[in-house]
């Protein structure tokens, strides 16, 4: 067996382990956390199949930016947890014997189908992932990569809007009324009579 | 020795236990959401697997656009949970039945 066969074996065991311990986890916090360990898992899969930039972006986008997110909502949140677990025991056989029997189904095709597929041949030492993603991201992909930075923006602006909360009696200041004064709302001219020289 | 088939089962499985997890946590929405994480996860596996033994750049890059659609969902998602507890107090789910569904 080969180093890599056995580093993808070890690394999908861990993959395996962490999302069965997402769903199964009492506390959030801890589910959120073992959601990490699969993305990181994860990516080193991915870098076996030589897709190095989705793998760093994996864990730069993913690990640093939607599971800290995730961390921040779970904990800002105060949920009573007992009443969230009730009904975990009654829908685990339905939950059991649904995901076991499409994944009895998928192995049974997949492996039928796709197991003789030759392997590649391994990249030259001078192969750059990120330029040749580069390459076709920018010419051939460009209205979609344009439309998903719109995405992106609406989805800044869609959350900013959510969450924002305008309060009564908190003191914030008005862009709009402090550009349009003008000198006479501000200046006061005083005439004072000048007292004459002793 | 591993090939495609492998990745594609490894992505089944994962596939798998986010739809089970879908079904024993119905009432918590934060692990419904990182459910659905888990699930597009290993949909993405899949592409890569798929765009490595086929020697084709556009499942990466399919990838990438469903990196970025997914980040926007979560912080979507979790915005929306955010006011749904400061307006209710609860994100359980079956208290949510304001509609009637």
């Amino acid at each position: 067996m080969a180093f890599t066969d056995l580093v993808f074996y070890v690394f999908a065991a861990i993959s395996v382990f962490a999302g069965v311990r997402v769903i199964s986890s009492r506390n959030p916090v801890h589910s959120a956390l073992y959601l990490v360990l699969a993305f990181f898992t994860t990516s080193a899969l991915w870098l076996l199949l030589e897709a190095e930039f989705l793998a760093i972006t994996l864990v730069l986008v993913y690990v640093g930016a939607v599971m800290v997110l995730f961390l921040f909502v779970v904990m800002m949140l105060d949920i009573n947890l007992v009443s969230l677990r009730e009904g975990f025991a009654r829908y685990l056989p339905v939950g059991i014997a649904v995901g076991g029997i499409i994944v009895i189904e998928m192995i049974m095709v997949l492996s039928a189908r796709y197991g003789d597929m030759p392997k590649p041949a391994p990249h030259p030492a001078s192969y750059s992932n990120t330029e040749e993603l580069g390459g076709v991201l920018y010419t051939v992909y460009v209205y979609p990569f344009e439309i998903a930075a719109v995405i992106l923006l609406v989805a800044i602006v869609a959350a900013i809007t959510l969450t924002l909360r305008r309060r009564p009696g908190t003191k914030h200041q008005d862009p709009a009324k402090q550009v349009a004064v003008k000198r006479e709302d501000r200046v006061r001219l005083v005439k004072v009579p000048s007292e004459p020289r002793q | 020795m591993v090939g495609l088939s492998h990745y594609l089962i490894l992505g089944a499985v994962m596939f798998c236990l986010s739809v089970a997890g879908i079904f024993l946590n119905r009432k918590n929405v934060i692990i419904l959401l990182m459910s659905i994480e888990l699930m597009l996860l290993a949909v993405n596996t899949n592409f890569v697997a798929f765009s490595h033994y086929l020697g084709d750049t556009a499942g990466q890059i399919f990838v990438f656009f469903i990196l970025t659609v997914a980040a926007a969902e979560a912080a979507i998602g979790l915005a929306i949970l955010v006011v749904v507890f400061r307006n209710r107090s609860t994100i359980n789910v079956e208290d949510l039945d304001a509609m009637k569904g």
